[in-house]
């Protein structure tokens, strides 16, 4: 079973509907942590503002991923649920995150380059430095576009397994083992993104 | 490099897709759900559909054209349209639309912007700008309401600043001089627009050839620029037209 949890961070609905075109079977939207732990894969999508994570604290949510994870259950964070892997982000200071690795999220600069940067970074943008270990984006060539809307950012880290170029170069995909994370949303990244989550269903 | 936008805009109404000249003049132009996924197949980054009728007893109509539209379109969907309350955007995202549009409802009442963004987030709100020159030109360009039929007194620029301080996520930006004249988007209008405002901006309202968005990128300074009628009669697709604009230099999702 596939576990979608519901932290009233956005809309749920395209994600659902990507993973049913890809005929995953069993995929439950919840809050409940219960299912969470019975859960054989975990996507944690989201929109919106970091402080919207908090809710996952408060339903007893974040120790369950953290047990999950623990014990190998593979999980894919999309957007704030890839932000919510690292210690926090300066968009809500007072709600850390997971701590998975390392690092703050951060806003984008407002210039860089010696020109003004534009935020949100909305839009289609390349993958880069695509690791060639990487599960999720196998078969994902360096230059693929894939799709943002985002202000804040995850720096690169070691686990980074994508970048992509705005403002400088943040962490577009990341992975270690089970955990794994994109910040672009493959539920609306045309055959790309659904080769990315074809990846996942597929582990 | 992040890459300029082509959307794929489907004037609705009573469940067909129609274009209209100027707002008016209206020529049928086929399924709405069906053109969607043919733009999408076509190398749309991302569609657009406008209820431009938005009658209350049209709404089941067009949450039925979304929900099919929606079921397999994996590229960003914005519906508008009718969209008075924040439980219209509820249905409209429950459908499966990932951004709605609002434009007269945002005038009438500038907090449904926030209340939409709270729980759908900000990046789901698009605040469509009808715009028309005033007598000064681009200066006292004025916002229009009701598909372009009322004036409200609003000042273009001052408007999209404030429809971004209350929380939206872009601006769509259509000029009714251009809009359906084939003869070039209101590239002045944009850039005032675009510079005035750190949200993304869609230019709307004129295509005609490639070089009208290749000036609308640079001129205009435009974030994704978005055309209806010069797709639906098979002038060009967004492949055909994006070949054009990476050739003149303007960076774009190719291959699509």
């Amino acid at each position: 079973m596939i576990a979608v949890i519901d932290y009233k961070a956005g809309n749920l609905t395209s994600v659902v509907k990507a993973l049913s075109f890809l005929d995953a079977r069993d995929v439950a939207v919840t809050q409940s942590p219960d299912v969470v732990r019975g859960a054989d894969k975990i996507v944690l999508p989201g929109v919106g503002h970091f402080q919207s994570t908090q809710l996952l604290e408060d339903l007893g949510l974040t120790e369950a991923v953290r047990e999950s994870v623990a014990k190998g259950t593979w999980f894919l964070g999309i957007c704030v649920g890839l932000q919510w892997l690292f210690e926090g982000s300066t968009e809500a200071p007072g709600t850390p995150g997971l701590g998975a690795f390392a690092g703050m999220c951060e806003h984008f600069p407002v210039t860089y380059d010696g020109a003004d940067l534009k935020s949100p970074h909305v839009g289609w943008n390349s993958l880069e430095q695509i690791r060639p270990d990487s599960r999720l984006l196998r078969g994902v060539a360096d230059g693929s576009f894939v799709y943002f809307t985002h202000s804040w950012r995850a720096p690169v880290v070691q686990e980074t397994a994508a970048v992509t170029n705005y403002g400088g170069a943040f962490t577009a995909a990341l992975e270690r083992e089970n955990v794994m994370g994109v910040q672009f949303h493959p539920e609306k990244s045309a055959d790309v993104g659904l080769r990315v989550l074809r990846n996942f269903v597929e582990l | 490099m992040l890459t300029k936008r082509i959307i794929a805009c489907l004037d609705v109404r009573g469940g067909r897709v129609v274009k209209g000249v100027q707002f008016v003049d209206i020529v049928d132009a086929g399924d709405p759900a069906e053109l969607a996924h043919r733009h999408a197949a076509a190398g749309a980054d991302e569609i657009v559909l406008l209820d431009i009728t938005a009658t209350h007893e049209g709404r089941g109509t067009l949450l039925d054209t979304v929900r099919r539209a929606a079921a397999k379109l994996f590229v960003p969907f914005t519906v508008g349209g009718g969209i008075r309350t924040a439980e219209d955007a509820a249905a409209v995202f429950n459908a499966g639309a990932d951004k709605v549009s609002i434009n007269s409802s945002a005038i009438a009442r500038p907090e449904l912007i926030g209340k939409i963004g709270a729980s759908f987030g900000a990046q789901a709100v698009i605040v469509a700008i009808d715009a028309r020159r005033g007598a000064k030109g681009v200066e006292d360009a004025e916002v229009y309401v009701s598909g372009g039929r009322k004036p409200t007194g609003l000042r273009v620029v001052e408007w999209a600043r404030e429809a971004e301080s209350r929380g939206a996520g872009e601006i769509l930006l259509t000029s009714m001089d251009t809009d359906g004249m084939r003869d070039g988007f209101d590239c002045e209008l944009t850039a005032a627009v675009s510079e005035a405002v750190q949200i993304p901006v869609i230019a709307s309202g004129g295509a005609g050839s490639a070089a009208h968005f290749v000036d609308v990128f640079g001129r205009g300074k435009a974030d994704a620029a978005l055309a209806a009628s010069i797709f639906h009669f098979g002038v060009t697709s967004s492949r055909d037209l994006k070949a054009q604009l990476a050739q003149a230099g303007v960076s774009v999702r190719l291959p699509c």
